[in-house]
């Protein structure tokens, strides 16, 4: 079926198997390969994606259910030359090591980061009305939906409180 | 030219410490880091060659037997069936490929077979449909139904620990299980494989790229000289892709038989089926020792498991003969051979569930004797390899054990069940961290231009090791040039085979031979300004010696270049070389659930030089994270009636998320290990997770009183041990 | 995945008894993606008009589009009925959370292994083929509301505070009418591939909620680790004192039964009572009684009782839990 997808402020036009997922609309029909596949079942969070600015993941959306939305990919977020505040910070502390979920956490940081700043509360918030802090506590209970076998966790933690100085976190193509 | 260095002394001349860049060590950001942290970064699913299609893999749905048909798949291009299709992956340097021939069914989930199609969702759905007629034959499915083996080669003993036991003032006897782990590497293992005549080039997932080759190029019955693989960026390994698999074999069949590329990518159900897992084990561990903590008697007897026709089995008590002095001491190790999805090399095989047991058992009989943990090991600290006499090429235990306590506050610690906040109960814990350490051949091409550009060029992987960093600030410290100036090559069976990444020999292995290389190359420069190379110095693009200083740019004619070769030699005999360290853990417990968390944790290690702070750093946090796995969420569940993985996604394999693991501290302890290689540095990768786990676990005990002996700690088995 | 037909739904008149919903698709396109299942035709409902969460009479009405993480933040719900705001903030991922809907989410289907498993021989997904969870791993199974045909648990978090609550679940098709939430989902019985009364070619259209119950609210989940997991054991609990003895109380479990598990006589018990760990043990008996493990879950069954006892104690004041 005729798809359309509009993906880091452009758009294309795809004609797809209507089973075909978004991960696998931009993974093998893009040739987008920066979101990553490493469950296919919600189960990791490589394949997190901005979608409408939110972060979801992208191997349990069907593309033709992602006809009209705005989606931001990694790619979207910054280049090698011109890395966004987040792929900086994580640079900075080493927050990946084989870097495969990197993408998703740095999607998934980008959102999580303008969730914590709409005053959404987390399972780790002792108040529900907050204040929320970016303590560790709270952000590593807000991006567990993330895993990293090579466990960066805890430099993912401190590259986050450190990008989260900078107030915007996109270096956004849109 | 080449230069050959075998290890057969020691190299007490630390001259990397006094190279004029000053920039090995220090923590760098990685320099493939810009592509990783944009998603450039292009793994082995991720190239897109012209009419590429997709394969997927079929897998037996019955435990074992033969494959008597397999039927048609509509809307699918082909179904291969090929007698070279392997039935499980080659273990690490394995210098042939692994069992052939699918139609013998060995354990459920084996691959039989491969359906492609013109697109994944075509090839997915028929491989999921395929009808396949078996003739099913009963097999053994768990480890204690069987009667094990006792491989003559794999027993050990000194004295008589019976004996030991029976006299000592304080004895341990316990039984520990350890379930089946698994990798579980981000990145499913993925390959696509293209023909060009007889050429065949891989870009596939996997570690090891010199023994691969050799594999592959057996299992696919073809010259290695006609076989490229490329692996330059790998999402991580920990073991899972040192051997070839099902994946990259068939996609090599398929797309020889279609005249087309093809990709298979494992999807996550069939990683947790085909990569290796760790084996379950069962450990009895029996200690015995006088009033004051020394130890007479140690028995270590272990039970793990693996297919009939693989080789390897899980080296659990790989540590025991040479960590603790003890004048009476067995080894058993016991191999019970049955058809769970075939047992490998998973992140430090042998100690990551060998020393972590072996670390409770001395936390339980420091308990029994009165005495601390801390101090009871070092009570117990041998001068020499018990049983061999061999010296150490270095050993660290004692100050690891003593700086660890200094930094943890171990003298905070109170004693079982005293310390209560709310509902949790808080305790701290600790283990000794060793892991044996080893070179393996290696070899690296260094070429440096007239404009003052290095180019490392070696078939070694970076799995998220760091390879290209160190790689790359070794090259610029013995060369002299600002790192921007160097740019390292990896992952090519093109370039000169090197060790690949496994059992942590992968950083001083390559990095030796890249050594070597840019020693070949200083040679050179120093013939051009007429000196000794040792009286060389190189910095900033300049060549100095005595008076006379000179652009590198004067003295290099076009480019020259150097090739390293590192062999490992004597010293891998007369020494006994090992990594130490020291875990250490504060963990709350629930009263109520049994839930545990960890609240701080820190690694003291010493490891010979360290190459870049920043990336061996890394190393640490991701080995005491695979400990707190261990220790609290891991297990990989088989059914007891037809052995078929029953966790086989990261749904039900709990490997730790953010929320499980606090804010880690690592600190190295300064180290130079002569009997190495001149690079001095030993390996890191593993050492994080031997003992960390039961660190952790010991922690549980001096919260709550509760020891888990049947791992992971989930609420349940603690629960079990609390009072009301 | 089998091939299906898409068809985007522009209202409730689009919708067929034929189709199968798609909202957030979490778990449904997860199930497709094995062929567990495998409708032959979806329709996208998600831009119907069915979000908002409105007020209605003293209580409110969540449309069934709301997403969880909308659901999890909104004002209200955080104010006047914190323990919903907590169990869907227990569960899934800030991703999956963005992604499930309220109504998505009521259908959310057994975690069992073996119905994961098509090679498996399970009574859900195959009526009448048996169930090859009993005799296998067991560890995550039912101790309450099993049948010797299917003993898999209700893995959600968001349907057990709902249940606490006294949520009651609107559904529109050719008689459209309210289901107390407490009757939505169905016992196994000999009839487990039957898990909801929701019939096809109905659709929920919104969850409503009564006034608020007031009183301490709280969502205890038991995992097998931090974040990211199903639960072992949850207790939702609504819990309010007068007068030094308990004058509200609503008890919702999870992870322990076949379907959100709520259990009338636990509540009678606690009502009019002074909070005594005396009292709570009782709670907890009489909640057990009808319990049965099934060799690996047996521990569910002393874990669910502590875990009562301490979500009682807390909510009580007895202890605090942080």
């Amino acid at each position: 079926m005729q798809i359309t997808l509009h993906l880091n402020g452009a758009t294309h036009d795809l004609d797809l198997d209507p089973r075909t997922t978004l991960l696998d609309a931009l993974r093998h029909h893009l040739g987008m390969t920066g979101t990553k596949k490493g469950c296919d079942h919600g189960q990791c969070g490589a394949c997190t994606v901005l979608m409408g600015g939110r972060r979801i993941n992208a191997c349990l959306t069907l593309a033709c259910m992602a006809q009209d939305a705005q989606i931001t990919t990694i790619e979207g977020l910054g280049s090698p030359e011109r890395l966004s505040p987040l792929q900086q910070q994580f640079l900075d502390h080493d927050g990946f090591q084989c870097g495969y979920c990197t993408p998703g956490q740095i999607c998934s940081a980008t959102a999580m980061l303008e969730e914590m700043e709409a005053g959404w509360p987390s399972h780790a918030s002792e108040n529900l009305d907050g204040p929320f802090e970016l303590s560790h506590a709270e952000i590593a209970e807000r991006m567990s939906g993330n895993l990293c076998r090579c466990a960066a966790y805890a430099n993912i933690v401190a590259a986050i409180q450190q990008a989260a100085g900078t107030t915007d976190h996109r270096e956004d193509a849109a | 030219m080449t230069r050959h260095l075998r290890v057969d002394g020691p190299t007490h001349d630390d001259r990397l410490d006094h190279m004029a860049q000053g920039i090995l060590g220090q923590p760098l950001n990685r320099l493939e880091g810009p592509l990783k942290v944009t998603g450039w970064a292009a793994y082995a699913a991720e190239a897109r060659p012209a009419n590429m299609v997709y394969g997927v893999l079929v897998q037996a749905t019955v435990p074992a037997g033969k494959v008597l048909e397999i039927g048609d798949a509509p809307g699918a291009l082909a179904v291969i069936q090929d007698k070279r299709m392997v039935r499980y992956a080659a273990q690490g340097m394995d210098q042939k490929g692994p069992t052939s021939g699918p139609d013998q069914i060995e354990y459920m989930g084996q691959a039989i077979a491969l359906v492609v199609a013109e697109s994944f969702e075509a090839a997915r759905h028929a491989a999921q449909n395929i009808a396949v007629r078996y003739k099913v034959s009963s097999v053994p499915v768990e480890p204690e139904a069987v009667t094990p083996e006792l491989p003559p080669k794999k027993q050990s003993a000194a004295g008589d620990v019976d004996k030991a036991m029976r006299e000592a003032a304080v004895t341990l006897d316990q039984v520990w299980h350890t379930p089946s782990q698994m990798s579980a590497a981000m990145e499913p293992h993925a390959a696509i494989a293209e023909w060009d005549g007889d050429q065949v080039t891989i870009r596939a997932a996997l570690q090891m790229l010199s023994s691969n080759r050799k594999q592959m190029a057996d299992a696919l019955g073809i010259k290695e000289q006609n076989l490229r693989l490329l692996s330059p960026y790998v999402g991580g390994g920990f073991g899972s892709k040192l051997g070839i698999n099902a994946e990259a074999v068939s996609a090599a069949i398929a797309a020889k038989e279609l005249g087309r590329p093809v990709m298979v990518a494992m999807t996550r159900q069939q990683v947790f089926d085909l990569a290796h897992r760790r084996s379950e084990t069962r450990q009895r561990i029996r200690l015995a020792c006088d009033a004051d903590g020394r130890l007479t008697g140690i028995g270590h007897e272990v039970l793990v498991s693996n297919l009939p026709s693989s080789e390897f089995t899980e080296p659990v008590a790989q540590a025991t003969p040479f960590t603790y002095q003890a004048a009476h001491r067995q080894v058993v190790h016991a191999v019970a051979r049955i058809h769970r999805g075939c047992a490998g090399s998973v992140r430090a095989p042998g100690e990551a569930v060998g020393v972590t047991v072996f670390e409770c058992a001395m936390d339980e009989l420091a308990e029994a004797a009165g005495i601390d943990p801390v101090e009871l090991r070092l009570r117990n600290i041998p001068d020499v390899e018990p049983t061999t006499d061999r010296p150490f090429s270095s050993h660290k235990l004692a100050e690891a054990l003593r700086e660890g306590a200094r930094l943890f506050g171990w003298s905070n610690r109170k004693p079982t069940g005293q310390q209560v906040e709310g509902e949790w109960m808080i305790g701290m814990g600790m283990a000794a961290a060793v892991r044996v350490n080893m070179l393996v051949e290696s070899r690296a091409r260094v070429t440096l231009t007239q404009d003052g550009q290095a180019v490392v060029e070696t078939d070694m992987t970076d799995i998220g090791t760091g390879t290209y960093t160190i790689l790359g600030q070794l090259a610029a410290e013995m060369l002299g040039l600002p790192i921007e100036q160097v740019e390292v090559r990896l992952g090519d069976t093109n370039f000169p085979p090197a060790s690949g990444s496994g059992g942590s020999f992968g950083a001083a292995s390559s990095g030796n031979s890249v050594y070597l290389a840019c020693e070949e190359i200083r040679g050179q420069i120093a013939k051009a300004m007429d000196c000794d190379e040792a009286d060389l110095t190189l910095q900033d693009g300049m060549a100095r010696a005595g008076n006379v200083a000179r652009l590198l740019s004067d003295l290099i004619d076009g480019q020259i270049s150097g090739e390293g070769h590192l062999q490992p030699g004597k010293t891998e005999k007369s020494h006994r070389q090992a990594t130490w360290g020291s875990h250490w853990a504060e963990v709350a417990v629930n009263r109520w659930t049994g839930e545990v968390r960890v609240r701080r944790m820190m690694g003291v290690f010493a490891c010979g030089r360290v190459l870049n702070e920043k990336t061996a750093r890394s190393q640490c946090l991701g080995g005491m994270t695979f400990g707190i796995g261990i220790a609290l969420t891991e297990a990989m569940e088989h059914d007891s009636r037809d052995g078929h993985a029953v966790s086989r996604d990261l749904a039900e394999y709990h490997i730790p998320t953010h929320a499980d693991v606090p804010p880690l501290e690592v600190h190295f302890l300064p180290e130079r290990d002569a009997y190495v290689g001149p690079l001095q540095a030993k390996g890191l990768g593993e050492l994080g997770i031997c003992g960390a786990g039961a660190a952790v676990l010991n922690a549980i005990h001096n919260a709550c009183g509760v020891r888990v002996r049947h791992l992971p700690a989930t609420p349940d088995k603690i629960v079990a041990g609390l009072k009301d | 995945m089998r091939e299906f037909t898409y068809h985007r739904a522009a209202s409730i008149a689009d919708l067929s008894p034929d189709a199968t919903i798609i909202a957030g698709g979490t778990n449904l396109l997860d199930l497709m993606k094995l062929e567990v299942m495998a409708p032959p035709a979806l329709v996208d409902i998600t831009h119907l008009d069915l979000g908002g969460v409105e007020p209605e009479g003293e209580g409110l009405r969540i449309g069934a589009l709301v997403r969880n993480s909308d659901l999890a933040a909104h004002p209200v719900i955080r104010r006047d009925y914190p323990v919903l705001s907590r169990a869907l903030l227990a569960g899934a991922s800030g991703q999956l959370r963005n992604m499930a809907t309220t109504g998505g989410n009521l259908m959310q289907r057994t975690r069992c292994p073996y119905f994961y498993d098509r090679r498996m021989a399970c009574n859900k997904r195959d009526p009448g083929a048996g169930c090859a969870a009993i005799g296998g791993v067991t560890r995550n199974h039912a101790i309450l509301g099993a049948s010797d045909h299917c003993i898999a648990t209700y893995p959600g978090d968001m349907a057990v505070a709902l249940m606490a609550l006294d949520a009651v679940v609107e559904i529109d098709g050719p008689t459209p009418r309210r289901v107390p939430l407490a009757d939505f989902h169905l016992l196994p019985g000999d009839t487990p591939h039957l898990e909801t009364v929701l019939e096809p070619g109905e659709i929920i259209t919104a969850v409503i909620l009564p006034a608020p119950p007031g009183g301490q609210h709280r969502y205890r989940k038991v995992r097998d680790r931090a974040s990211y997991a199903f639960a072992l054991v949850s207790v939702a609990a609504v819990i309010a004192t007068d007068g030094g003895r308990i004058s509200h109380a609503a008890l919702a479990f999870g992870g322990v039964a076949t379907k959100p598990w709520r259990d009338p006589e636990v509540e009678a018990l606690l009502k009019g009572s002074e909070p005594s760990d005396a009292l709570f043990r009782e709670a907890a008996d009489i909640l057990l009684r009808p319990a049965r493990d099934w060799g690996e879950n047996q521990f569910k069954i002393p874990l669910l009782r502590r875990a009562l006892i301490a979500t009682l104690r807390d909510a009580t004041g007895m202890e605090t839990a942080a």
